[in-house]
């Protein structure tokens, strides 16, 4: 029979909480903790919309076609302005060797026109 | 209806002691389940906000790039093509567009060489992107030597940075002046890079676009709306990468929930057995496992998601850059915008929490069903 | 009072193993008396307790309760009979009898593993949504009375034999039903604590409560204060003893 002293002092805890409403405690804090992600990303871009038009500003008076993601090769770093037929990829579905050629999709404008060949 | 709430609240105090106690599994479960909302979550907030972001970029990109095409490939194109899509109707300005590409071998990237149209440079001088800057510890005063198309150097004095707000679009910039832009790569005067359009009217954009391909058949007209769409692919759920990682959760998830659907251990039954003898109905005993599976969903649908927003917006996808960053050796440095979209937080959670509560509960039926009789032996 | 007549329950019927676990009972048993069906191992007694107890519908027959016994049931109209005739009762129904009207003492005590002493005690209540602090304050009353008090929140594996036993008599108390129902309820006991369990039936009985015990072992059914021994057989009603 196991009745160590701590166990029986343990058992004498007769006002704990109830577990659901620490639960239902949780759930209120999960809930407001979303709602608080959705104000975050309200407020921010709110904020980053200076930013955002001083980049645009920034496209037009240069006269730019593409954001400089992937600089690693042409057709990465302006994927709107590529070769019709080397863009991106021989195929639309060949994999690439460039890694960045396995997020960046070919344009749709290229996949229709592939839809034909394929 | 006070009794109503009680009764559901005891249940669920009992099916909280009941996930407690295989806390191992079930803290195990939490963290699979915590990663696939992660990975998917991600995935999702990093390529809407790309998407939007680049939208409202672009949104002030020309209008329509004219490129010729020699062979298949792009080429530069003559300058009287100018006249030619001036003459059209409907246009308003054409110009040329003086850009390249230089590779610098001592750091080992890709730059973009760039003549502004709407800023003059002194011959000898140079403004560069902040990437540059800093990946070659270059500031404003020093000198830049590029080796030209003959194999002989020239220098240029850096007049300038460009600020790093705009990193986004132009950290890899080098606008130079359009003598020397010729003189570098030794591109003749009658040539340019493309030309960009503008028209007077944006709806007969396209009606243009198929004018100037009619009367210069060796011509491509890009048109704004396909620089937009062309982010919108890249960054577009079934992209690449976006696409491996978004079969690789859901494949996990398939497999971990299908664990669950695929029934209840014999203890588990035994319990049920035994809340059914003492005088729990079936929809008591459903009741219980619809919490246990909503509460472990919820929680961890939760967590995952602020943990992807976290991750997206404030360390701006550190997890996904080794992918988007690729051989770049000259990368952006930047924060996206969070521009999430309630509705896919909502397509996610409709996707994650109710197929794992309803793989709980379905097993749970058919034990809930059985007789209460068969705890009476052994 | 319980009425049984003609109760029959097979299992697998029309199949190659078709058993007659019970094959027509009459019985009649009192209220306020302790009865033990006492017989071999095999014999049925399981069964008919199962049946007794709302748990399994026999195959024919008829089991009547009389009214008094199912206390303020929501299902039953005023208008009704003395005696209420529960074999043709829908499952719901059965359901809240059981809640109501009987408490189990299984064989194997069936308390719920990892969660703790009160945790179980309090299972039967948490369908009738009455308000936490009655119940919990009648769980902590039953266990004082059961000298479980300083094993509130130790978990039931860790309890003694004796202790599971008397926390499953507790649960069975929990809802207060009339009838309580004990599957060889010393099986696993030894005779200490086998008599310790026939002293609490005593007190029951004395609170009013009427015990039907299936059991084959003699410190049960030869105990003094039970009014009624019923042997059962292949299924079947034998002699009376008391
Ligand atoms: N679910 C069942 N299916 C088939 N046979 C059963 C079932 N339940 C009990 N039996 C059979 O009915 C007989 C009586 O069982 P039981 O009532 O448990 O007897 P006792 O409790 O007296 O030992 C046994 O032979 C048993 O094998
Ligand atoms: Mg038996």
């Amino acid at each position: 029979m196991i009745s160590s002293p701590s166990l029986k002092m343990s058992g004498k805890a007769r006002l704990s909480v109830r577990k659901s409403s620490l639960c239902l405690v949780l759930f209120g804090a999960a809930v407001l903790l979303l709602g608080a992600m959705f104000f975050h990303a309200a407020y921010q871009r709110q904020a980053d919309a200076p930013l955002i038009v001083h980049i645009a500003g920034v496209v037009k008076t240069l006269d730019l076609t593409d954001l400089c993601l992937f600089t690693e090769a042409r057709y990465t770093r302006h994927p709107s302005q590529a070769d019709l037929y080397s863009a991106f990829q021989d195929h639309p579905a060949s994999l690439e060797h460039f890694p960045t050629g396995s997020i960046a999709g070919p344009p749709a404008a290229l996949r229709r026109l592939h839809g034909k060949l394929d | 209806m006070a009794s109503w709430i009680e009764k559901q609240r005891s249940i669920l105090d009992y099916t909280l002691s009941s996930l407690m106690r295989r806390k191992g599994k079930n803290i195990s479960l939490f963290i699979v389940y915590t990663v696939v909302v992660f990975i998917l979550a991600s995935a999702m907030f990093f390529t809407q906000a790309m998407k939007r972001e680049a939208s409202l970029i672009l949104k002030d990109a020309p209008e329509m790039v004219v490129q010729r095409l020699l062979m298949g490939r792009y080429d530069p194109i003559p300058l009287d093509y100018l006249q030619k899509i001036r003459g059209i109707r409907g246009v308003i300005s054409a110009d040329a567009r003086l850009w390249g590409y230089y590779y610098d071998p001592v750091v080992g990237a890709n730059y973009t060489v760039m003549v502004p149209r709407n800023q003059s440079l002194s011959p000898g001088r140079i403004i560069i992107g902040n990437g540059i800057a800093r990946d070659r510890m270059i500031n404003r005063g020093d000198i830049f030597s590029f080796r030209a198309h003959d194999g002989q150097s020239r220098s240029f004095t850096i007049d300038g940075e460009l600020p790093a707000a705009s990193e986004l679009v132009s950290a890899d910039l080098i606008l130079i002046a359009e003598a020397d832009f010729r003189d570098l790569f030794g591109f003749p005067a009658s040539h340019a890079t493309d030309i960009a359009v503008s028209v007077i009217n944006p709806k007969e954009l396209l009606t243009i676009a198929r004018k100037i391909s009619e009367q210069l058949p060796d011509t491509r007209p890009i048109i704004r709306d396909e620089m937009v769409r062309t982010y919108d692919s890249v960054f577009d759920w079934r992209g690449g990468m976006v696409i491996v990682l978004i079969m690789m959760a859901l494949l996990a998830f398939v497999i971990f929930a299908w664990e669950k659907a695929s029934g209840l251990s014999a203890e588990e039954r035994r319990e049920i057995g035994i809340l059914k003898a003492i005088g729990w109905e079936t929809s008591d005993v459903i009741a219980a496992k619809t919490y246990e599976g909503s509460a472990v969903s919820f929680f961890s649908f939760t967590f995952g998601i602020l943990l992807a927003y976290g991750h997206v917006f404030f360390s701006a996808a550190f997890l996904f850059a080794p992918a988007l960053k690729g051989w770049s050796v000259l990368y952006p440095d930047f924060r996206i915008t969070p521009f999430i979209d309630p509705y896919q937080v909502a397509v996610l959670f409709f996707l994650t929490v109710v197929p794992y509560t309803v793989a709980t509960i379905v097993p749970s039926w058919r034990a809930a069903i059985v007789d209460p009789d068969s705890v009476m032996r052994s | 009072m319980i009425r049984l007549s003609n109760v029959r329950k097979g299992f697998n019927l029309g199949r190659p193993n078709e058993f007659i676990a019970v094959g027509g009972v009459d019985l009649t048993l009192e209220g306020n008396r302790i009865t033990v069906l006492k017989g071999p191992s095999g014999s049925g007694k399981t069964t008919l307790l199962s049946l007794i107890g709302c748990m399994a519908r026999p195959t024919s027959g008829r089991i009547s309760l009389l009214r008094s016994l199912l206390g303020h049931n929501g299902f039953l109209k005023d208008g009704d009979m003395p005696e209420v005739e529960v074999t043709s009762l829908p499952e719901r129904f059965l359901t809240e009898i059981r809640r109501r009207t009987f408490g189990f003492i299984f064989q194997q005590f069936n308390l719920i593993k990892g969660i703790t002493v009160l945790e179980n005690i309090l299972l039967p209540t948490y369908p009738l949504g009455k308000k936490h602090r009655v119940v919990r304050k009648r769980a902590e009353e039953l266990l004082d009375m059961f000298a479980l008090g300083d094993r509130t929140a130790a978990r039931v594996e860790w309890l003694s034999g004796g202790e599971a036993q008397r926390v499953a008599i507790a649960r069975a108390l929990m809802n207060d039903p009339p009838i309580i129902i004990a599957d060889e309820p010393t099986a696993h006991l030894d005779s200490k604590l086998s008599g310790e369990f026939m002293d609490i039936i005593a007190r029951l009985k004395g609170q009013g409560k009427t015990i039907i015990i299936a059991s084959h072992d003699p410190l049960v059914f030869a105990a003094p204060f039970v009014d009624r021994v019923i042997a059962v057989r292949d299924g079947m009603i034998g002699g009376e003893g008391a």
